[in-house]
């Protein structure tokens, strides 16, 4: 469990910086597909393990990108308030050991409401930290809502194409 | 205080929440001042050993492109040999060429990681101390202005790109000579803005404009880029010039880094300014 966690991790980075980074749509759109990796961590995984997690894989991201302490604020923030997020969408449904959200533990409406508002706050985040001044508010803002809409799609995409393959095994 | 434990205890989660969080508060404002990168970051040894191993790989995939770069960049250096002008004046003085001396040293640098859609873009080249690279250099390609060295390591360098809000350089308008200074707004990597040339002077669209020469950082008279739309904002006496960069920097491979041999000289008289002013 811990070691597909890890490999997860692994994968995902190389996915952002030596691709998703490296793609030009019109300088509005910039895809973070790995906060996929805090998004799916299971739902028995101890809080002092997801604040840690999400704090090394936003600092893994930084040292690849240049951007030092921007992606770690926005991935620490949203592993804090993933508990109170993930409480607020789920059904009363007990999950055994090991779950993790996704289309097929969730309902896939919640799923994508729950990853909705994680990105979307990740984002916001992000590039408000990234810019860093109140004088091109408007073009940030319509910037991290582009983005947060590319993310989302991709996240979909890997979902339904995961889900397919454990159905079949 | 047997209650306070408790109360931490109780609150573990928040209160280590705080902790990560003022790390990262910490670190964006100790390190992002583009003065110190430093250790943590991808000039890091073994981050940039594994950037360099991907971007092997990627140089596959344009070797077209840059064989064509290259045999441009020899045509141009051709064309400028002696070989290729016609004496046509045999009987004028002799010139002793200690009158001219070297100022600037060109080293070539291949860049192994770029970004072009950030607000804040960065370049990694492959070259640093041992090659003799330090801060503050200038960095050019074939066609334009790269920008300008912030952090550098035994191996790898850091630049900032010309695509950056702190990203300031002086440039002149071509024809008429008249000091304006380079900045990008962000959004669109093919185009930048001149500010600070004055409105008496005449602008038009599709005039060059090149480096000035004061930073001493770039030597005169690169080409930038050209106008692309000249507009004076309400109550200023300054245009605002949208520049059309003659690099694209989506697609830089190889680079030149300007080293200034008489930069300390140069450093030398500011320094007496400064000391002047105070």
């Amino acid at each position: 469990m811990i070691l597909l966690n890890i490999f997860r991790l692994i994968l995902l980075v190389f996915i952002q910086v030596f691709i998703l980074n490296k793609i030009y749509l019109g300088g509005y759109v910039n895809p973070y597909l790995y906060v996929l990796f805090i998004l799916v961590m299971p739902f028995n995984t101890p809080k002092w393990v997801l604040l840690p997690a999400s704090f090394i894989c936003g600092l893994i991201i930084d040292m690849f990108s240049n951007t030092l302490g921007m992606n770690t604020a926005a991935c620490t923030f949203i592993g804090f308030i993933r508990p109170v997020i993930l409480q607020s969408v789920m059904s009363n449904r007990e999950f055994s050991p090991g779950d993790e959200p996704g289309i097929g533990s969730m309902s896939p409406r919640w799923f994508f409401i729950y990853a909705a508002i994680m990105v979307v706050i990740h984002h916001m985040m992000l590039f408000y930290i990234e810019v860093f001044r109140f004088s091109e508010f408007f073009i940030t803002f319509s910037r991290a809502l582009i983005s947060s809409a590319a993310t989302l799609i991709l996240i979909a995409v890997s979902q339904f194409l995961f889900f397919r393959i454990e159905r079949r095994l | 205080m047997r209650y306070l434990w408790v109360f931490f205890g109780r609150n573990y989660f928040f209160f280590m929440f705080l902790l990560f969080e003022g790390i990262s508060v910490w670190l964006i404002v100790d390190t992002n001042d583009y003065q110190g990168i430093s250790t943590f970051n991808s000039t890091n040894e073994v981050v940039g050993s594994v950037i360099d191993a991907v971007s092997g790989v990627e140089e596959y995939f344009i070797l077209k492109k840059i064989n064509q770069d290259l045999a441009e960049e020899n045509n141009m250096l051709m064309n400028k040999t002696r070989q290729s002008y016609l004496v046509n004046d045999t009987a004028s003085y002799f010139i002793n060429d200690s009158i001219y001396r070297l100022q600037y040293k060109f080293v070539s640098a291949k860049v192994i990681s770029n970004s072009t859609q950030k607000r804040n873009n960065y370049l990694k080249l492959n070259k640093g101390k041992l090659n003799g690279i330090t801060k503050d250099m200038g960095v050019i390609s074939p066609k334009g202005i790269v920008g300008q060295v912030i952090e550098v390591t035994d191996h790898f360098s850091s630049v900032m790109s010309v695509l950056n809000k702190n990203s300031r350089i002086s440039v002149k308008h071509k024809k008429s000579d008249q000091l304006g200074t380079l900045h990008w707004e962000g959004i669109d990597y093919t185009h930048g803005t001149v500010i600070d040339i004055p409105t008496h002077s005449k602008v038009k669209v599709g005039d060059t404009i090149i480096t000035s020469g004061f930073s001493h950082m770039f030597p005169e008279g690169l080409t930038v880029g050209t106008i692309d739309d000249v507009e004076i904002r309400n109550g200023e006496h300054f245009y605002t010039l949208s520049l059309r960069f003659t690099e694209d920097y989506n697609k830089l491979t190889y680079v030149n880094i300007i080293v200034n041999l008489l930069k300390y000289e140069l450093d030398s008289l500011d320094k007496a300014i400064i000391k002047e002013k105070n």
